[in-house]
């Protein structure tokens, strides 16, 4: 992370969490925005329809919807028109727009919608963790984790830039922690309207639906042709990976603020222990790292930043010395016993000469709290890797074991 | 051709996907009993019966699928569908 406190202190203002998102959204001047609420997303549409109400948003179509699916279904028809579209939702909404995750994505629509991260049912929970948009992995989207407010704030105009993007063209999911974030008040520095101005241009599609020249959107493929529809799909992810560095460094330029491109790294540079993880996670890990860099812990941490596309050569560069891996995950891979970025990293490193030990935890399952002493034993699993050996590969954290 | 992003396209391009090749009964019409209603043309689901300079029709055959709506609907029984036999 890179960011002048002291030059963003005067323009700070405590807002919650939703609130910062919305205002981002309204300085991103979308021209449709389809809402259904759900928690913990609910305030951030519900501060955008105030925002309406108000005239705050000129040129745009606030539109109430019946479901997530329709939310999305809409948002199909506006981008395809040539609108810029956002959206947000959570959870169960995120599931019930699955079908229509894989349409925006084919169809190659530049659409923006956050994501509150919370848990999925059943049982019926309303807390945080990131099954909900890890379950959706596969769908074709974008998907960058904020580790906080005033991240998810500005990550919300890097996102549409780096969707609009001629060569990507892929819808993104700007994923925020659900109440740790979403709820929270801190100081944060909105998005200055004429700075955002500069730094994302008006969205003007090569194509788009007009009554005057008509076009055909989401026409069928047939085996002849669908393979290269997915390759391209692809093709544009491995294009995005440098598009999201890019997005980064020119939001850097102008507005000051840093917290990484694809990844971002914390004390890694001689560390043995590296820990990965994505969200609001990051902040309590840092200051685990700072009270044990104090004691001569050599302990880094790996912010990954961007989850689709998975930055592979970026996370090989900081783990290629590490003596050991962690990978937190807050969500779990049922009939694995993994979580998707424990899965991933392994994955990847396989065929490779590089040879370090990976653990992973799943962790905050259903919003349970992350308390530092539990980063602190996640820790002291890991030392014991580096003298013996792997003993267990993944596990979850804080299993309470008098209620099973 | 190259697939446009998203596979975006613009009106007729399906006149490439010969879709004739789907027939398993073909339409044969007979001039003798036609009297130029229009049915057929009209009720044709893929477009694939043309109006002729004289008022008659006549089957494109390169998109024809052989739905049989066409015969079905004649009134004066001047279309057979016939198996296609190679």
């Amino acid at each position: 992370m890179k960011r002048d406190f002291e030059k963003d202190k005067k323009d700070m203002v405590v807002v919650e969490g939703s609130y910062a998102v919305a205002s981002a959204v309204k300085s991103c001047r979308p021209n449709v925005i389809s809402a259904y609420p759900i928690t913990p997303q609910t305030h951030i549409v519900e501060d955008l329809s105030q925002f309406m109400a108000d005239g705050e948003i000129p040129n745009c179509e606030y539109i109430m919807v019946e479901s997530e699916f329709s939310a999305l279904s809409a948002l199909v028809g506006s981008s395809a028109a040539g609108a810029r579209s956002y959206s947000a939702t959570t959870s169960q909404g995120l599931e019930l727009m699955h079908e229509v995750l894989f349409n925006v994505s084919g169809m190659r629509l530049p659409v923006v919608m956050t994501v509150a991260n919370r848990a999925v049912s059943a049982p019926i929970n309303i807390w945080n963790d990131q099954q909900d948009s890890i379950s959706q992995r596969d769908t074709g989207w974008i998907q960058l984790y904020a580790e906080d407010t005033q991240e998810v704030s500005d990550m919300t105009a890097q996102a549409f830039k780096i969707a609009e993007d001629p060569d990507v063209l892929l819808p993104v999911m700007t994923c925020m922690d659900g109440f740790i974030l979403s709820h929270v008040y801190e100081p944060v520095v909105l998005l200055d309207d004429d700075l955002v101005a500069e730094y994302l241009p008006p969205f003007e599609p090569e194509f788009k639906l007009d009554p005057k020249n008509p076009k055909t959107f989401g026409a069928f493929a047939d085996p002849n042709s669908y393979t290269e529809f997915r390759f391209l799909q692809q093709q544009a992810m491995n294009k995005a990976l440098k598009t999201i560095e890019d997005a980064a460094d020119e939001f850097y330029d102008l507005f000051g603020r840093y917290y990484g491109g694809l990844i971002d790294t914390y004390e890694t540079d001689d560390a043995d222990i590296v820990l990965m993880a994505m969200g609001s996670i990051v902040g309590t890990i840092k200051d685990v790292i700072d009270t044990l860099r104090a004691k001569g812990v050599k302990v880094g941490l790996l912010k990954v930043r961007s989850f689709r596309p998975f930055p592979v050569e970026a996370i090989h560069n900081v783990i290629k010395d590490a003596k050991v891996v962690v990978a937190l995950d807050k969500n779990i891979s049922i009939g694995l016993n993994e979580g998707a970025l424990f899965t991933e990293t392994k994955a990847s490193l396989y065929n490779t000469k590089i040879d370090v030990p990976v653990i992973g935890f799943m962790i905050g399952h259903g919003g349970r709290d992350i308390p530092v002493e539990t980063i602190e034993n996640i820790i002291d699993e890991a030392k014991k890797v580096i003298d013996s050996g792997i003993s267990v590969e993944s596990q979850f954290t804080d299993l309470k074991e008098e209620l099973l | 051709m190259t697939i446009p992003p998203g596979g975006v396209c613009a009106p007729g391009s399906t006149l490439v996907n010969k879709t004739g090749g789907w027939r398993t009964f073909k339409p044969v019409y007979d001039y003798d009993k036609c009297i130029k209603c229009k049915l057929c043309e009209l009720l044709c689901p893929d477009m694939s019966i043309d109006p002729k300079d004289d008022g008659f029709f006549e089957f494109n055959y390169d998109f024809c699928k052989g739905c049989g709506i066409c015969a079905n609907e004649c009134p004066k029984d001047a279309i057979e569908m016939v198996l296609e036999e190679k």
